[in-house]
């Protein structure tokens, strides 16, 4: 190794080592707290003082996936023995499975909304980006300017008008409606980011494929494309990401078929507010994904959450 | 892909018959590959604004389509900005921005520096810190209605486990004195990554032998930092405020999960105040007023605040 002025001493890593670490430990306790609870059943999740050792139960799960009813003790001990775990757990509640809940379904329809919105900005805002990139665009750095600026208005100003149009073009409370307010805003950060990368590829690529008899097209898309691959799917995970964790647009634009799971996963509590083990199970089935992809793509974090405004 | 770039060109080359062809112009292809992004901006963006401006000057109520709509001139933005209710949701707004941005900026500032001293493992560590601010802030904040509450909420019992007291003494969601804090807590858990990302790509952008010209001129470590380490940081910073500051003002699932304005109109800040007036009283003209008002806000002191950016750049 070689000597270094700047290099920290090894007391100075040491410390500032301990000192991230226990910030970092804090700061995971509500993550690992919702993970927990999760494998709760509802007493113990409510119990003084709150529980850290306790024996896990997938009650949590069956009430996420379930809605169950009330029976008497006598008709209980007349159904047949139960079938599978989750109508042993919920027996010994006094209670039977009456149908599935509606948790897979606001699951899907984030998945749905999430994939289609992330695929469609995607899409035209890599097309938008390599124009701007590669083109002399009249007004281009006004364009860029004004496309970046919809992102500073508060969602709820935007809201009441979209909620009138959707309601004249029937597209309230549907999968596309949705989709396409989502890449309304997404594409903002899409353009700007895919823009960034592509400038940095270097044109003389294009320029050698344009003079081997490629069409500018041909050349976008066999020379272009893959170099700007990376770029594009770091921008696909954020583009995602926001989809998944919207709210104030779901909440006031969806109420049935096209709800996404943000705004139904404080509705599991249930009367009386006991069941947080099913919220926690639901939140968690949530937000497993994205810390997963967090995980993996951390060397692509930085560029996507600051809009392209700090490069490595 | 072990194939070089010139390679695959060479091999990809088209036969004779596309040459003909030559695909359009460049000028087509910019406004063909521009125009969906463009029309989808303005469809969705742009005409809903316009909608809302011309909104703002009516008595129109959202929830009674069929009554007839009247022009009233600039009065809903006079009511406005005499409504006592308005000013106390943006005096709440600014407690919420204010104190989340102190906290922010100096516990995430501290951390990048910290993680800057390149410790073993500071790579792992940074990502969990950042796990926070990736997740959906209206789960996490329903979430934490749990962790809040008096005497079976993890926060009061490891709050009282520390300071001694009562577990159920004290409702940070409950009680006016501690419900505007409580959202401070939980915003400054979610976005403190986020100033310390920034922060750290500028502690990274400051090149070593500054730090090396310094030490030859026998500065001391304390000077160094304050001479090299926040200079260099403070455009970086100051970049990480005005995210956080747009993004606060326009604060809404958090908030709402959390304390949903309450108690009383304590933590009603402007967006949720708006929601309000929006969709639960259908007051539609006077709440597009409003809505124009916060985004002139938003947009005025962004821009003031990007002057005074750049000015920091260019020392």
């Amino acid at each position: 190794m070689s000597f270094s002025i700047t290099e920290p001493t090894p007391r100075a890593k040491w410390i500032s080592g301990t000192l991230v670490i226990t910030y970092a430990l804090i700061t995971l306790i509500p993550l690992v707290w919702i993970f927990m609870t999760g494998f709760k059943t509802p007493p113990d999740s409510i119990s003084y003082p709150p529980k850290v050792f306790y024996e896990p139960s997938l009650e949590g799960y069956v009430n996420l996936f379930t809605t169950r009813t009330r029976v008497s003790p006598e008709a209980l001990d007349a159904l047949p023995p139960p079938a599978n775990f989750a109508e042993e757990i919920v027996r010994n509640r006094n209670m039977v499975i009456a149908g599935p809940s509606k948790f897979g379904e606001r699951f899907m329809n984030s998945v749905i909304i999430g994939f289609g919105s992330t695929f469609l900005s995607i899409f035209l805002g890599t097309l938008a980006a390599y124009a701007f990139s590669r083109f002399k665009i009249p007004l281009a750095d006004d364009l860029l300017f004004f496309i970046l600026s919809t992102r500073m208005m508060p969602p709820i100003a935007v809201a009441i008008p979209i909620f009138l149009m959707y309601r004249n073009l029937g597209l309230s409370d549907t999968h596309l409606g949705m989709i396409l307010l989502y890449t309304a805003v997404n594409i903002s950060l899409a353009v700007w980011l895919l823009k960034g990368f592509i400038d940095e590829i270097p044109r003389e690529y294009e320029e050698a494929a344009l003079i081997d008899g490629y069409t500018r097209f041909q050349a976008f898309y066999k020379v272009v494309l893959p170099q700007a691959a990376t770029g594009i799917a770091s921008t696909a995970i954020f583009c995602l990401i926001f989809a998944w964790n919207e709210y104030a647009f779901a909440v006031l634009l969806t109420s049935g078929t096209a709800q996404t799971a943000p705004p139904f996963i404080p509705t599991i509590i249930g009367v009386g507010g006991l069941d947080w083990p099913a919220v926690a199970a639901g939140a968690t089935i949530f937000l497993l994904p994205v810390m997963i992809f967090t995980i993996l793509l951390r060397k692509h974090l930085l560029r996507g959450i600051t809009f392209g405004a700090v490069r490595k | 892909m072990t194939q070089t770039l010139p390679d695959r060109a060479a091999q990809a080359t088209p036969p004779k018959v596309a040459r003909k062809i030559k695909g359009l112009s460049d000028r087509a292809i910019a406004w063909i590959f521009v125009g969906p992004t463009i029309f989808l901006l303005l469809a969705i963006n742009i005409f809903p604004l316009i909608w809302t401006i011309n909104l703002s000057f009516t008595n129109f109520k959202a929830n009674r389509t069929n009554r007839a709509v009247e022009y009233i001139g600039t009065r809903n933005y006079e009511r406005i900005l005499t409504d006592s209710d308005i000013w106390l949701s943006m005096q709440a707004t600014a407690h919420f921005l204010i104190w989340t941005i102190v906290f922010q900026v100096l516990i995430g500032f501290t951390l990048a520096w910290l993680i800057n001293k390149k410790f073993r493992g500071n790579d792992l560590w940074t990502t969990i810190i950042v796990l926070p601010m990736m997740l959906s802030p209206a789960v996490v904040g329903n979430f934490w209605t749990f962790l809040y509450q008096p005497q079976i909420g993890l926060f009061n019992y490891v709050i009282t486990f520390f300071t001694g007291g009562d577990p159920s003494g004290f409702q940070m969601l409950g009680s006016v004195d501690l419900a505007p804090w409580s959202i401070v807590i939980v915003d400054t858990w979610m976005w403190t990554p986020f100033v310390m990302l920034i922060c750290l790509a500028g502690l990274r952008s400051i090149p070593d032998y500054i730090y090396e010209a310094a030490e030859i001129d026998r500065a001391s470590k304390l000077r160094q930092f304050f001479t090299i380490t926040i200079p260099m940081v403070l455009p970086f910073l100051m970049l990480a405020v005005l995210f956080r500051g747009i993004e606060n003002f326009k604060m809404f699932d958090l908030v709402v999960q959390l304390t949903g304005g309450g108690p009383g109109s304590t933590t009603e800040l402007a967006s949720i105040n708006l929601k309000r007036e929006a969709f639960e009283k259908w007051r539609t003209g006077y709440s597009s007023a409003f809505a124009i008002i916060l985004f002139v806000t938003v947009f005025g002191l962004a821009s003031i605040y990007v002057k005074a950016l750049n000015k920091v750049k260019e020392r």
